[in-house]
C-alpha cells in the first residue's frame, strides 16, 4: 500500500524533482558499484556456502549431519538458544518497559550498558567467565568443592552465550516503545485495565515486529556464536560441542 | 526546565529492578571480575606482558584491519543505503534482505565459505591470485572477513535517516542553482555524517573483538596474520591466564573507548537535529 501511494507521489511530481535527482547515467553507476559490491560479500559466500555443504552429494551430507556428535552438537546447540533467547526476552522487555515508558536519571548511561557486550570481543567475554568460574577462578575452588562444574560444561556454555546475545531484543525494542508513547497504555488504565492486561493487550501488540526482529537476531547469533563458546566450552565431540565448534573441528 | 508529567504506569520498580539485576549477573560482575583479577598482576609485569612483540603484532594488525574494513564498510555501505532507498530497480528487495545475512550466518561459517572464495582455486580466488590477490591466509584475509562481518552495520543504520530525509532540503538548494553533486557535498552529507560515523564506530568496534570469522581465513601466523583475539586463545591454551587476561583488559579498554565515543556522537547529532 504505502509503496504503491509513494510511487503514485514520485511520479505525480516527477517534472519539478528533475532538480533532485541524479541523471540516468550516475544513477545506475551507483547501483552498479553497489550490486558489485553485494554479488562480491553477499551472493557468492551465500551461494557458496550451499554449493560447499552438498559438493560430495546428498549421502554425504546426510550422514554428516545423522554422525552422533553432529546430532549431540544440534541438540546442545538448540538447548542453549532455548535457555538463552527466552532469558533475553524477558529482559528485552522489562529493560524497554523502564527506559521507554519512564523519565530517570542516568538512563543514557544505562543504555550505554546495555550496548556494552556488542563491543566486548567474544573471546574476552568467554576469558570472564574463566577468570568467575574456572579452577582458578573467584569460585573455581568452591565449585569444586560442591562438584559442580560450569567452565567445561554446558552452564558455562549458556552464560557465554546468554552475555554475547544480551543486547538484542532490548536493542530492538527500546526505541519501538520510545516511539508508540504512553498515551495509549495510560488511556487502557484510565479505563480499568491492571498492569498486566494493559501489556498484554496494549503493549505488546505495538511493539510486535521489533520483538520478532529481536529475537531472529538473538537466536541467530546464539546459534552460531563461536569465539565465546570455543573458550569456556572444552569442545568435548558428543558433551559440550555445540554446532560452530563442530564445523570447526570437521575443517581440522 | 520541562513540567514533569504525570506517569501513572505502574511496574517501574519491578522491570527497573529485573533490568538491573540482570545487567549486574550477566555483564557487570563478569567484566568486574576480569579487572580486579587483573589488578593483582603488577604493573611492571603488566606492561610487559600487553607490550611484548608478538602482542604489538597482533595490535597492529586488529587495528588496522579494523580500521580499514570500517572505513570500506562506511563507504559502500553509505553508497549501497543511497541506493536501496532511492532508486527502484530489479532485485532492490532481495538485495535490502540479504544485507543482514551477515548477522545471520555463523562467524565459522562466513570465515570458511570466505577462505573457500578467495583460495588459490576458489570462486575468486582462481582469477585473483594470477594477479597476486591473495585472500586467504594473508591480512588482506582478515581486512576481507572483517567487511563481511561489518556490513550490515553502515546500511542499517544509514537507512532510515535516509528514509526520513527531507527532500524539501534538496529541491531548495536545486531552487538556488545548486547542482546535483554540490547539493550532496554540502546539503545531504552533512546531515548523513552523524549516522555514518556511528555505523562506522559499531563495525569498527564489532571488528576488533571478532574471532570466529578470521580464524579460518587468515591463518594466524605469529606477527604476520595473528589477531589479538587469538592471541588471548592462544595464551589460554597454553594456561597462561596473567598473558590473556592482559590482553583482555587492552581489549576492553579500547571497548569502552568506542562506547564513548559512539555516545558522543549521537548526543552531538540530536543537538544537530534540535
Amino acid at each position: 500500500m504505502a509503496g504503491i501511494t509513494k510511487r503514485q507521489f514520485t511520479a505525480g511530481r516527477a517534472k519539478s524533482q528533475r532538480g533532485t535527482e541524479e541523471s540516468p547515467l550516475a544513477k545506475w553507476t551507483l547501483i552498479s558499484i553497489a550490486m558489485i559490491f553485494c554479488v562480491v560479500f553477499l551472493l557468492l559466500p551465500l551461494v557458496n556456502v550451499f554449493a560447499q555443504a552438498f559438493s560430495k552429494g546428498w549421502d554425504v551430507y546426510w550422514q554428516a549431519l545423522t554422525h552422533p556428535d553432529a546430532w549431540a552438537a544440534i541438540k546442545l546447540t538448540l538447548l542453549v538458544a532455548a535457555v538463552c533467547v527466552p532469558l533475553n526476552v524477558i529482559f528485552g522487555l522489562a529493560a524497554a518497559w523502564a527506559i521507554a515508558k519512564f523519565e530517570f536519571r542516568g538512563k543514557t548511561l544505562l543504555i550505554t550498558l546495555i550496548d556494552l557486550p556488542f563491543s566486548v570481543s567474544p573471546i574476552v567475554a568467554g576469558l570472564m567467565f574463566i577468570v568467575l568460574f574456572g579452577l582458578q577462578g573467584f569460585f573455581g575452588e568452591w565449585l569444586r568443592d560442591h562438584d559442580l562444574k560450569i567452565i567445561f560444561a554446558v552452564p558455562g556454555i549458556i552464560l557465554a552465550t546468554v552475555f554475547i546475545t544480551f543486547p538484542f531484543v532490548a536493542r530492538e525494542l527500546i526505541p519501538v516503545m520510545q516511539a508508540t508513547g504512553t498515551d495509549q497504555e495510560q488511556a487502557a488504565l484510565t479505563l480499568g485495565a491492571n498492569g498486566w492486561q494493559t501489556f498484554w493487550h496494549v503493549t505488546l501488540p505495538s511493539v510486535k515486529w521489533g520483538l520478532v526482529y529481536g529475537v531472529i537476531l538473538c537466536n541467530a547469533r546464539a546459534m552460531g556464536e563461536y569465539g565465546a563458546v570455543r573458550v569456556v566450552s572444552g569442545n568435548i565431540a558428543g558433551k559440550t560441542q555445540t554446532m560452530p565448534l563442530r564445523v570447526e573441528s570437521l575443517n581440522d | 526546565m520541562a513540567e514533569k508529567k504525570f506517569n501513572a504506569l505502574p511496574g517501574f520498580g519491578l522491570t527497573m529492578g529485573f533490568t538491573l539485576f540482570y545487567l549486574s549477573a550477566i555483564v557487570m560482575i563478569p567484566i568486574g571480575a576480569l579487572i580486579v583479577k587483573t589488578l593483582g598482576i603488577p604493573w611492571s609485569e603488566f606492561w610487559r606482558l600487553a607490550t611484548t612483540e608478538r602482542a604489538l603484532a597482533a595490535y597492529k594488525l586488529t587495528f588496522g584491519a579494523s580500521f580499514i574494513a570500517a572505513l570500506a564498510n562506511a563507504i559502500f555501505g553509505t553508497l549501497l543505503a543511497w541506493v536501496l532507498t532511492r532508486y527502484e530497480f530489479p532485485g532492490r528487495r532481495i538485495v535490502d534482505a540479504l544485507v543482514d545475512f551477515p548477522f545471520a550466518l555463523p562467524t565459522a561459517v562466513a570465515g570458511l565459505t570466505l577462505a573457500n572464495l578467495f583460495a588459490a582455486n576458489g570462486w575468486l580466488g582462481q582469477y585473483l591470485v594470477p594477479f597476486g590477490i591473495k585472500g586467504a591466509f594473508t591480512p588482506l584475509g582478515v581486512v576481507i572477513a572483517l567487511t563481511f562481518v561489518g556490513m550490515p552495520f553502515v546500511v542499517r543504520t544509514l537507512q532510515p535517516v535516509l528514509e526520513n530525509f527531507e527532500r524539501e532540503v534538496e529541491e531548495a538548494s536545486a531552487t538556488l542553482g545548486a547542482g546535483r553533486w554540490r547539493t550532496f557535498i554540502s546539503v545531504i552529507a552533512p546531515s548523513l555524517m552523524p549516522s555514518i560515523i556511528t555505523g562506522f564506530a559499531l563495525a569498527f568496534a564489532r571488528a576488533i573483538g571478532e574471532y570466529g570469522s578470521i580464524v579460518f581465513i587468515s591463518g594466524n601466523l605469529p606477527f604476520k596474520t595473528e589477531i589479538a583475539p587469538y592471541l588471548i586463545v592462544m595464551r589460554l591454551e597454553e594456561y597462561d591466564y596473567a598473558g590473556a587476561m592482559t590482553l583482555a583488559v587492552v581489549l576492553l579498554a579500547f571497548s569502552f573507548v568506542m562506547l564513548a565515543v559512539i555516545n558522543v556522537i549521537e548526543q552531538w547529532a540530536n543537538k544537530f537535529a534540535k
